[in-house]
């Protein structure tokens, strides 16, 4: 029994964490720019599909060894989702920076629609298994418990990667002008700030995160689908409200304890309403406390 | 008279909707071979025209960001055909229970987010359209049939006449636009509907006229959902099957794109966005996978380049009574 709840854990940890990289994108792009960018999904789908194209389809991992494979995978599907990210913001967002703001989130939306079914068109509708087990299948001991390898590999990957983004938004130069954009962009520009630039990098970073979550759901799980980036885009947004929109620890924070709430509603409540668990969850933090666990101001009440 | 309405149709516009209601009877005279499948496809775009006027009257008259309609119009058509089946109503008679229901739903869910933000009441509304789908798809209390869905429910009977091909479901549901397009036309132009025109204007100033702004939001949700319910009586007797996957978030983009693409807050506008939207991909049938891929360039692009639409509503001029009427009072006359 505790055995049980203790993988529940461990495995809730390994989804949130997924969670948390893909809420990261959402977080800071609302931050800045005041925008839902409903088409990040499609950009973890991209990168889950890119991901693909390099470890499958082209196979680099019997040219080149695991490491180097691993490593040009991870390099080319951050570069390519952030180049699609930069491209996004460029086409269907720049053009309504000073529009009515629901124009910009319909037009975020039709972005979206665009970009999952560009992916479907491009790789057909069917989905894709990775075919090989791209990570070891060991177990390691923890604490008198198996722990799988592979979890643990994508737990501590996501990790990693959000206290890299934590410590370059709190202890650089560029970090602080993302923070003085979000507060207030005119305030920032005045000071100096090429807020243009801000969000150019903000939509780098975000989407080269949510690619990566996305190659990792890819090799974790071992196959793909065109629409996969819609449920988790929803859920890691869902996340990022939890922790408070526009509010980067909130993401991260947010992403694991939904996470674990899915994992242990599916184990202990119903496994087929947990999708359901996560927008129940997300409608009542909207109703009950829209700041978000941390705090950040954002569903105004009339 | 202070408020007059705008008139209805233009003379050229009576002709159209005059021709058009024609057409089955042009297809038969010219023994038109395809003449069911076209009017199966007209058909479609008259069930999403009066889906779409009825998200029209929450997204273009009070300017609400739903995307969750197809909610709505599920709960109507499992209320059909529930009815229909265990207890074997017919099915115009479920229409008031469909509408009532789904109306009753809107209200439920409605209330606790109604005062959120736009993008927010978006993110809210895609949450609850998946929420029903898995309910759906989980045959929630026993009544939906799980991902198989409801097979087998009953044609409508109109004074003993049962409506079964083809032209009987145009006319059916050409008429149901119609009596709607009417109805909402009267509503846009009542107090009612000028009050929620002013709250998508601007919400501050409308609670400081003495509009209660949560009230008239919360009306105009479940009168669209009410809409969509009946919407969904016709789905359910029209197909006579239906099942989770009639009912997606997919569809609710749909009917998002009508609206938007059409001219929001414009009858005619929604109506021509029902033509477009469902009628241009069928004429290219091999564009058919890609009819998603045009949808979401073209909001992307009408966003940019005409966010009111294709055919948005004119500027509504009220002329005000006699003595009120003259910019600037004549020299000597009491104004």
């Amino acid at each position: 029994m505790l055995s049980h709840f203790f993988e529940q854990i461990i495995y809730g940890l390994t989804v949130g964490g997924v969670y948390a990289l893909i809420a990261l994108g959402y977080t800071m792009v609302y931050g800045v720019m005041k925008l839902i960018n409903f088409a990040h999904g499609e950009l973890f789908t991209l990168g889950a599909f890119v991901g693909f194209f390099f470890l499958v389809t082209l196979d680099l991992g019997s040219f080149w060894g695991p490491v180097l494979a691993i490593s040009l995978t991870v390099v080319g599907v951050s570069g390519i989702t952030a180049l699609a990210g930069r491209l996004l913001e460029r086409v269907a967002y720049r053009p309504l920076r000073d529009s009515d703001r629901l124009a910009a989130v319909v037009s975020a939306l039709g972005a979206s629609i665009f970009l999952q079914n560009l992916i479907m068109v491009v790789s057909g509708a069917k989905y894709r298994a990775f075919g090989v087990d791209l990570l070891p299948t060991t177990f390691i001991q923890f604490a008198g418990q198996s722990v799988p390898v592979a979890r643990l590999f994508v737990f501590l990957t996501a990790v990693v990667t959000m206290l890299l983004l934590y410590v370059f938004i709190n202890n650089t130069r560029f970090g602080l002008a993302i923070r003085a954009a979000a507060i207030d962009q005119g305030a920032a520009r005045l000071m100096g700030v090429d807020v243009n630039k801000v969000i150019a990098v903000v939509f780098v970073i975000g989407p080269a995160l949510g690619g990566l979550a996305g190659l990792l759901v890819g090799v974790y799980y071992g196959q793909i689908n065109f629409d996969m980036g819609q449920l988790y885009g929803l859920k890691a947004f869902t996340a990022a409200v939890i922790g408070g929109i526009g509010n980067i620890p909130g993401a991260m924070i947010g992403g694991l304890l939904l996470g674990l709430l899915e994992t242990l509603g599916a184990a202990y409540v119903s496994g087929a309403w947990k999708d359901a668990l996560s927008f129940v969850a997300l409608i009542l933090i909207l109703v009950i406390r829209p700041t978000g666990i941390l705090s950040e101001r954002v569903a105004e009440k009339l | 008279m202070i408020f007059p309405r705008p008139r209805l149709f233009g003379a050229f516009q009576v002709a159209g909707v005059v021709l058009f209601l024609a057409l089955p009877f042009i297809f038969s005279g010219l023994n038109f071979r395809r003449s069911p499948y076209v009017l199966h496809l007209l058909t479609t775009v008259g069930l999403y025209a009066l889906l779409s006027l009825s998200l029209n009257v929450i997204l273009g008259f009070a300017g609400m960001f739903h995307m969750g309609h197809a909610a709505f119009f599920a709960v109507g058509a499992y209320i059909t055909a529930n009815l229909n089946l265990t207890y074997g109503w017919s099915i115009l008679s479920t229409l008031p229970v469909a509408a009532g229901g789904a109306g009753l739903f809107a209200l439920v869910v409605a209330t606790p987010v109604i005062h959120l933000r736009g993008d927010y009441l978006l993110i809210v509304t895609i949450g609850l359209v998946e929420i029903v789908k898995i309910a759906l798809v989980n045959d929630v209390f026993g009544l939906t049939g799980g991902p198989n869905g409801l097979i087998r429910v009953g044609r409508p009977e109109i004074f003993g006449y049962r409506i079964t091909t083809p032209r009987d479901f145009f006319y059916l549901i050409w008429v149901a636009v119609a009596i709607s397009a009417l109805l909402f036309n009267w509503l846009e132009n009542s107090r009612f509907g000028r009050a929620l025109k002013y709250i998508k204007e601007d919400a501050v100033a409308a609670e400081g006229m003495g509009i209660n702004v949560t009230a008239h939001k919360l009306m105009a949700f479940v009168i669209g959902a009410a809409w969509a319910g009946m919407g969904g009586t016709f789905f359910a007797s029209w197909m006579r099957t239906i099942s989770p996957e009639s009912f997606t978030f997919g569809e609710s983009v749909v009917m998002f794109t009508i609206v938007i693409l059409g001219g929001s807050g414009h009858q005619k506008g929604v109506i021509l966005g029902a033509f477009l939207v469902m009628g241009l991909p069928e004429l290219f049938r091999d564009f058919q996978d890609k009819r998603l891929l045009a949808y979401g360039a073209a909001l992307v692009a009408m966003m940019i380049f005409r966010p009111q639409g294709l055919w948005p509503p004119k500027p509504t001029q009220y002329k005000l009574p006699a003595p009120f009427d003259q910019k600037y009072p004549k020299k000597g006359e009491p104004c």
